[in-house]
């Protein structure tokens, strides 16, 4: 099969060029610059889009098992494939927790069944996500998890933390770390300042974050441990960040396009979609999360995809629970970024390909002969609002319900076959 | 002239003028509560529904008086003895609610934002009886309508609200009422107790009680929120009340005319002694008797009076 004349934007190899793409037995076979030899294989025309590596979003919740009402991995997996993810890795918060082989054989197997896309499973750091015992990465890393996190429950315990960073090195895998010091928000549901005053909803300070970015930062310059920070929020992390970086220390982060895009003044009208965390933070914030994308800072952008079912949104701000949906705005949102702020498409396209590859030490986010045939075909011109009808997912929580996007994803292939097809 | 808004949510949402209307209409609603026969037929025929989903005596008592000295028919119903037990939210009672067209919901809710969607999403009037530690409207138009009946006008008055000004929706709502009406405020707290970002409230802030004492037309005293405090925000009830507790030697150094007053319930003896509260100054019973004329009048305007200032 072919893919002809479109523009292909590889940053794994820093290629930017109209190209044909052949593809056999679901890898790229054949990449062609300047067009090729026709040929009686199937073709599909590309020209006026972009064939981009199939995105690597490393931040997502499923919710299967457990809370398939909320989402599942076939609902998830194709809102995925429409957004143009073809590989995601999903956290370990599900019921039950992901923090022993079974579960993660149970993912992975349902996934062979139904996902349209790559689905790669997250372990959980400690037994039921409580931070007290490690949970079983060894063997969950031999059934096929790609790195541990206790996202959405921090661990408190800095000693915990130490040993989890070095027992999960002794298997090759990666802590992912959810910054946020809890006896410092315990009740907390917005960014903390004059607005959450205002609405009268406790806040969230910043520093509840950068204490806890400068803590294992510091545990992972001790250890000589990588760590990656998820979702980091603040202008202060970013500094925090910025300064170990200088020092050499092995530490990476991602952003999601919500904080790069929105702040807390989306939270004025007491829309519990803008409800997450970390919290929609000040335009201070965004300014300097913009500003480290720019500057190469920030490796990865990850959606923290987090279905919550309708029933739940419709509780008060207080009470309705963290969380939207990203899958199918990501790509969108990153042309948003490239067009409102001017950084370029290639380095923010590396953020959901490369990098997060490289990171979580996996094959895919490139467009080489031998690489995966995960591609997506992007209309960079469409312009487009996204609804509610437009969504794949089971949970329609999305703060960018009503939001105008130009780019469009149009096809999506996993492993050379179509997955989505916008038509 | 009708007046423009179907539903109150805020102070923070009203010009200077609504305010002066509401507080002009009242002196004329307050007159009928001291009639023999205390009812009038203005609102004969509505339905005022009250859904309190947080503990209230003044404030409930006083809105079902309001309408009912008004002919309209009330009915109340609570947390306690309502489905909300069963697990059903408050956004699906309202709706069920709205099914039996009340012509308007007055609503309390411990969570800040309820009373605003409430009135985005239902077509019948909306007052807001108090939401989280958002706002509490009533509260702070009785609480003018107090000033106003004692000093005549609100202009260039100081006040002072003391205590939990972070946990209190009173003290947000009256910040917003006397700042608009051109009085000035200070708010005197432990750093614990203050809201983040209060220095764009436009007000003075004052860690200490003593000096702000003599200066002041009215002491406002807050409520220690014992069920809101989740935290440890000062030392305990020993302290608190030494520092920022209103008590006689504290009365007896305000200027003359000053008044003394508390939305209640009143801790007694934590942010105020017996012989403040019981003193000559204390107005802390005119609030009350006030506050039914201001929900008079509210219910009135709310449900399509029109705005009558002679």
């Amino acid at each position: 099969m072919w893919i002809r004349g479109g523009l292909v934007l590889d940053p794994a190899n820093n290629v930017q060029e109209k190209a044909d793409l052949c593809i056999k037995d679901g890898r790229i076979s054949g990449v062609y610059p300047g067009g090729s030899e026709k040929s009686d294989e199937p073709s599909i025309n590309a020209s006026g889009l972009w064939v981009l590596p199939g995105l690597i979003d490393m931040h997502v919740h499923l919710r299967d098992p457990g809370f398939e009402y909320k989402e599942d991995i076939a609902s998830g997996s194709m809102a995925a494939a429409a957004g143009g993810v073809t590989t995601l890795a999903c956290m370990a918060n599900t019921d039950p927790v992901n923090d022993n082989p079974s579960v993660t054989n149970y993912i992975l197997e349902k996934a062979r069944q139904v996902s349209k896309v790559r689905i790669l499973p997250v372990g959980a750091v400690t037994k039921g996500l409580k931070g007290k015992e490690l949970a079983e990465m060894g063997l969950m890393k031999k059934a096929g998890i790609v790195a541990v996190s206790d996202d959405g429950n921090p661990i408190e315990d800095s000693s915990l933390l130490r040993m989890a960073m070095e027992y999960a090195a002794t298997f090759g895998l990666r802590v992912i770390s959810h910054c946020q010091d809890r006896s410092m928000c315990a009740s907390g549901v917005m960014n903390e300042g004059a607005l959450s005053s205002l609405l009268g909803l406790p806040g969230i300070p910043q520093v509840c974050e950068d204490i806890m970015v400068a803590r294992d930062i510091l545990v992972s310059q001790y250890t000589g441990i990588p760590i990656h920070i998820t979702h980091i929020s603040t202008k202060g992390g970013i500094d925090i960040i910025r300064q170990a970086k200088q020092r050499g220390v092995k530490v990476t982060c991602d952003v999601t396009p919500h904080h790069l895009l929105l702040t807390e003044e989306k939270v004025r009208s007491y829309d519990t979609n803008a409800k997450m965390y970390p919290p929609l933070r000040s335009e201070a914030d965004r300014k300097a999360l913009l500003e480290a994308l720019k500057g190469s800072l920030i490796d990865c952008i990850a959606t923290d995809h987090a279905p919550h079912a309708r029933d739940e949104k419709a509780l008060d701000f207080d009470t309705a629970p963290f969380g939207m949906i990203g899958l199918q705005t990501l790509l969108p949102s990153i042309m948003k970024i490239h067009l409102e702020y001017g950084i370029d498409f290639m380095k923010l396209l590396a953020c959901v390909t490369a990098h997060p590859a490289g990171i979580l030490g996996i094959e895919g986010g490139d467009l080489q002969v031998g690489s995966r045939a995960d591609i997506t075909l992007f209309d960079p011109e469409a312009k487009w609002t996204f609804t509610e009808q437009d969504v794949k997912s089971r949970s329609i929580n999305s703060a960018f319900l009503g939001q105008e996007f130009t780019g469009r994803v149009v096809q999506t292939f996993l492993q050379g076959k179509t997955v989505y097809s916008a038509t | 002239m009708t007046w423009p808004y179907k539903d109150l949510i805020a102070i923070y949402d009203l010009k200077r003028e609504d305010i002066s209307t509401i507080l002009e209409m009242a002196s004329s609603f307050k007159e009928i509560s001291k009639r023999d026969i205390k009812k009038v037929p203005t609102l004969r025929g509505k339905t005022v529904v009250l859904l309190f989903y947080e503990p209230s005596t003044r404030t409930r008592l006083s809105f079902e008086l309001a309408a009912k000295r008004l002919s309209a028919d009330t009915t109340a119903l609570s947390a306690s003895g309502s489905s909300f037990t069963k697990g059903e939210t408050i956004m699906d009672a309202a709706h069920n609610v709205m099914a039996m067209a009340p012509d308007c919901i007055v609503v309390r809710y411990p969570y800040a934002g309820i009373p605003s969607k409430m009135a985005q999403l239902l077509p019948c009037s909306v007052i807001n009886a108090g939401d989280g530690y958002h706002e509490h409207p009533t509260q702070a138009l009785l609480d003018m309508f107090t000033m106003k009946e004692r000093f005549g006008s609100l202009e260039g008055l100081k006040v002072a609200i003391v205590g939990d000004i972070m946990h209190s929706r009173v003290a947000r709502s009256n910040v917003y009422g006397l700042r608009k009406m051109g009085a000035q405020v200070v708010l005197v707290a432990p750093r614990t107790l203050l809201p983040p970002g209060v220095d764009t409230w436009g007000v003075d802030v004052s860690a200490e009680l003593d000096p702000v004492m003599p200066d002041c037309d009215v002491i406002m005293m807050l409520r220690v929120q014992k069920e809101r405090l989740s935290r440890q925000f000062f030392s305990g009830d020993r302290e608190y009340s030494i520092f920022y507790g209103l008590n006689r030697a504290r009365v007896e150094m305000m200027k003359p005319d000053a008044i003394i007053m508390h939305p209640g319930p009143m801790n007694r003896g934590v942010e105020i002694t017996c012989d403040a509260a019981e003193s000559a100054r204390s107005m802390i019973l005119d609030q009350v008797e006030n506050g039914v004329a201001i929900r008079m009048t509210l219910l009135y305007l709310s449900l399509g009076g029109s705005v009558n200032v002679d």
